[in-house]
């Protein structure tokens, strides 16, 4: 069994030592694409997030017990029923979002971050292990579309979280933050994108300058690029 | 990266069952979804509709007629264009045309089109485009007044030979920066309004047989 540790360990990874994003650069397509406001970013983090973390918990029991070619096959049939519900689901619930992220919703099953995954399941020590990992790759690749969405949607229109609403209804209507600019439009066209983006990993390698890497993050990263 | 060996027989058995229980799920998923997907599409189309109507009109009980014509030149598609005729007490009052200006800059550009029957225009909408950022989508009403220009114009007014840009000695302003975009769009609603003038009469003949045939069901 595991001890609290080596939990720990897992989600840390996910979350920041490991980032789909920050450091396996996996999943940028819908990063780029839908991260104009911060609304957006939140929307398709938490489907993303979802889809990892109840995939990875189907399949975290079974991995001793599956042929290891038929991993990758059960894991994109989960995720791809999972996707499709999602889909159906914020259609008829969250119409005018969804009408917003487009086919980037259905795009989730091929979402490099979520493909990768896959092999990760098969390399943690147990099912418990193996669904954090799901949650905490999850929520870091979350977390990044959160704050590229809110840089954008800052610089790009000078306002923050103007349409909560489309998420959480009226209710959410006055919870929002209007700067007295205008904004400068490229960040919120493709160009800026990717300015923002190459900004956030500058910070991140910034940050990460002193760290050694890890014999356990060097291990991490040859596993997630295996099935590419 | 082999791991455990693994069992054919429980990878069949798990593969069976994911795919059944997946196969329920957006079973289940699809009939909840169904109705609602229907009704957001319905309320999307009525706002639309409604936007492009006379604004005296939206108290009233309206019932809409959906056809389809077909006029390459005059629609801008191949394909035929939907027009929704609009009965205020049994009176034909308006058509929208669901036209298409296939010039646009990147793309041809979508448009819904309200004419009164007295050949009046009473709104225009871009619907969908691919229009530059920035320059081409200001014919979006949210980012600025241009595109209610048309609203009260119609072929008399101004007259027909004015139907243009001013970069072309017509009446209408351009967007600056986006001449192309501005003169695909003069020119759909001009070809629309010629369209509506030379099949009025048939449009409104057509819906009305439509409309007493589904009262007759």
């Amino acid at each position: 069994m595991q001890t609290q540790t080596d939990l720990r360990t897992v989600l840390a990874t996910g979350l920041w030592r490991n980032n789909a994003v920050l450091v396996q650069l996996l999943g940028l397509c819908p990063l780029l694409a839908v991260t104009t406001s911060v609304v957006n970013g939140l929307a398709l983090g938490l489907a993303t997030a979802a889809v990892l973390t109840v995939g990875s918990a189907l399949v975290a029991p079974l991995r001793g017990a599956l042929l290891p070619i038929a991993r990758v096959p059960l894991y994109v049939l989960i995720t791809a029923s999972l996707v499709t519900c999602i889909d159906l689901l914020s259609n008829a619930l969250l119409d005018d979002l969804h009408e917003r992220l487009g086919i980037f919703i259905p795009l989730i099953v091929t979402n490099s971050a979520v493909l990768a995954h896959a092999e990760t399941i098969a390399s943690q020590r147990g099912p418990i292990a193996a669904t954090l990992a799901g949650l905490s790759t999850g929520l870091g690749f979350l977390g990044v579309l959160v704050t590229l969405g809110a840089l954008r949607e800052l610089l790009g229109h000078g306002t923050l979280l103007a349409d909560l609403p489309l998420l959480f209804g009226d209710r959410a209507a006055g919870f929002h933050l209007a700067l007295p600019f205008d904004g400068m439009h490229v960040a919120v066209l493709p160009p800026g994108a990717f300015f923002g983006t190459a900004l956030l990993l500058a910070l991140c390698n910034l940050l990460r300058r002193h760290d050694a890497p890890r014999p356990a993050a060097v291990a991490e990263n040859n596993a997630a690029e295996s099935p590419q | 990266m082999d791991g455990p060996k693994g069992n054919v027989l429980l990878t069949l058995l798990a593969v069976a069952t994911f795919a059944a229980a997946g196969a329920y799920s957006i079973g289940a998923s699809h009939d909840f979804s169904k109705d609602r997907i229907a009704a957001n599409q319905r309320a999307r189309l009525i706002t639309s509709l409604n936007s492009v109507l006379d604004p005296s009109l939206r108290s009233h009980d309206l019932r809409t007629v959906q056809l389809a014509v077909a006029d390459r030149a005059l629609l801008g598609s191949a394909e035929p264009v939907d027009v929704f005729v609009v009965f205020d007490a049994g009176q034909p009052v308006a058509a929208i045309f669901a036209s298409v200006a296939p010039d646009g800059y990147n793309a041809p550009i979508g448009l819904l089109i309200g004419v009164s029957s007295s050949a009046t225009l009473t709104g225009v909408r871009p619907v969908s485009h691919r229009e530059t950022a920035g320059l081409g989508d200001r014919m979006e009403p949210a980012k600025s007044g241009w595109i209610l220009r048309f609203d009260g114009a119609s072929l008399d007014r101004p007259p027909r030979e004015r139907w243009a840009v001013d970069k072309d000695d017509g009446d209408f302003d351009s967007l600056s920066g986006a001449t192309i975009t501005s003169r695909a769009v003069v020119k759909a609603v001009k070809n629309t309004l010629l369209y509506f003038e030379q099949h009025r009469d048939e449009i409104f003949r057509d819906a009305a047989a439509r409309a007493a045939d589904a009262n007759a069901n």
